[in-house]
């Protein structure tokens, strides 16, 4: 798998057996990630992390994955306080980051912005978010995370819930999973039910995910349930918004009837739809889930930048 | 009976045959003709051939170009184009859809980034020629309404 100098901005660049070269290395990568070991591989390479959407645990755990090879980071994340306000245009913003960076990291709200990035710049691009769009490492933290803790990733129920039709990371996740030949389950509002395309994708993988607004029902034999939060920013208008947030909320009493060893994920953060109650039960996984961020990332970084550990 | 030809002839320029049937007019949007067109232009709607219906276009004194052509294959997938020169065909072509579509449509989503004060132009992926489906190569979308976001 030569990656050097690859860019990372939709999971649909990779193939099955490209995802899981990049999880196997990132198994490598965990002991590293949790600094009982150190190597400097990316000694040296600077990464500019350029977030013009607010972000916690992409930006620090990308800043934290080079940190831990021994890189440095420059960047932002607060756009007013570039040229951007004057009104610069992302391309040139990217082509400065270029000159001054050995990867560039990009967080933006429009769709598409990652990929516009990587053809105004020379060096590798990743996607962390563009907009409502695509999150490749968010999805590959979550497959990594799924395999790491049921040893499989296909050969699972998996229960998407919460807003399927505006959330970034259930698009990408939906069509990894159906490379996987998961068993799928969207559960969701009806005005947040996921999108056509994504269903259509799933069909042309040879999944046929069952759709349904009934949460109590899906979780009974399900193995993992990855639960999304109602993203006010991505609303239209309030109204609808406010409609729908509240929908779902997990709480150990809905829990009563899942398997035991059923595992709960969430991308973070999470307002009301996770119970505070659930983080002491086994099934609460989000947190090392957000942990898994590390290895993943500091496995891209070392790949398209051709470190080896 | 004599019969006649419900359109007539034309000297020179071009005739877009096999228009899907009430896809005539979107034609005439994406050719720019509009009231103010000083050439001849005719137009048949439901006109009956092998098929079924069938809408027919013709321009008068005008040929046209590569883009437009892959514009009317966007909507008309089945179109044939006839280049008359001097009352005779002087080349007849199926419209095919290439496999990218470049500053053509603008992209359906209105937070896409190829619909910012960008420096790029918009790029679709082919994903079904007939019935046209267009992918954006930036933001992923489907292209809902193509015929609406012709530029």
């Amino acid at each position: 798998m030569n990656f050097n100098g690859k860019d990372i901005i939709s999971i649909k660049d990779f193939s099955k057996a490209i995802i899981n070269n990049i999880l196997d290395y990132a198994d490598d990568m965990v002991t590293y990630a949790k600094g009982e070991k150190y190597k400097d591989i990316l000694k040296g390479k600077v990464l500019s992390s350029l977030f013009f959407e607010p972000s916690t645990r992409t930006r620090l755990s990308f800043e934290c994955s080079m940190n831990r090879l021994g890189g440095r980071v420059i960047g932002f994340s607060d756009p007013s306080a570039t040229s951007q306000k004057k009104g610069e245009s992302l391309a040139d913003t990217i082509r400065m980051a270029d000159s001054y960076s050995d990867v560039i990291v990009i967080r933006h709200s429009q769709e598409g912005a990652a990929r516009l990035a990587a053809e105004f710049a020379e060096v590798p691009v990743i996607n962390a978010g563009d907009g409502a769009g695509q999150h490749p490492t968010q999805c590959l933290l979550d497959l990594f995370t799924i395999r790491t803790e049921k040893r499989k990733i296909g050969k699972n129920k998996i229960v998407l819930v919460g807003d399927l039709k505006y959330g970034r990371t259930v698009h990408s996740l939906a069509y990894a999973l159906a490379l996987y030949k998961a068993d799928l389950t969207f559960v969701s509002p009806t005005n947040l039910k996921m999108p056509k395309e994504v269903i259509d994708e799933c069909k042309d993988l040879g999944i046929e995910p069952t759709q349904t607004s009934n949460l109590e029902r899906a979780i009974k034999d399900a193995d993992v349930l990855y639960v999304t939060r109602i993203q006010k920013e991505r609303f239209p208008d309030a109204e609808e918004y406010n409609k729908v947030v509240g929908s779902y909320n997990i709480n150990n009493e809905l829990l009563q009837n899942a398997k035991d060893d059923l595992i709960i994920m969430h991308p973070l953060p999470r307002i009301t739809e996770i119970h505070p109650e659930v983080d002491r039960t086994s099934h609460a996984i989000y947190f090392k889930q957000a942990f898994n961020g590390v290895p993943v990332r500091m496995a891209l970084l070392s790949l398209v930048l051709g470190g080896k550990i | 009976m004599k019969k006649e030809l419900k359109v007539p002839l034309i000297k020179n320029g071009t005739v877009i045959d096999h228009i899907t049937a009430g896809d005539a007019i979107k034609v005439l949007t994406i050719l720019d003709i509009t009231e103010k067109i000083s050439s001849v232009v005719s137009v048949a709607m439901n006109v009956k051939s092998k098929f079924g219906k069938k809408d027919i276009v013709k321009v008068e004194n005008r040929e046209l170009d590569p883009k437009e052509v892959d514009k009317i294959a966007l909507i008309a997938p089945k179109a044939t184009i006839n280049i008359i020169r001097n009352y005779k065909v002087a080349k007849k072509q199926r419209v095919k859809l290439p496999d990218e579509i470049v500053a053509i449509v603008k992209c359906s989503n209105p937070t896409c980034i190829s619909n910012s004060n960008e420096p790029v132009e918009s790029r679709f992926l082919v994903i079904n020629k007939d019935p046209p489906e267009i992918k954006c190569y930036y933001c992923e979308r489907v292209v809902e309404d193509i015929s609406k976001r012709i530029i």
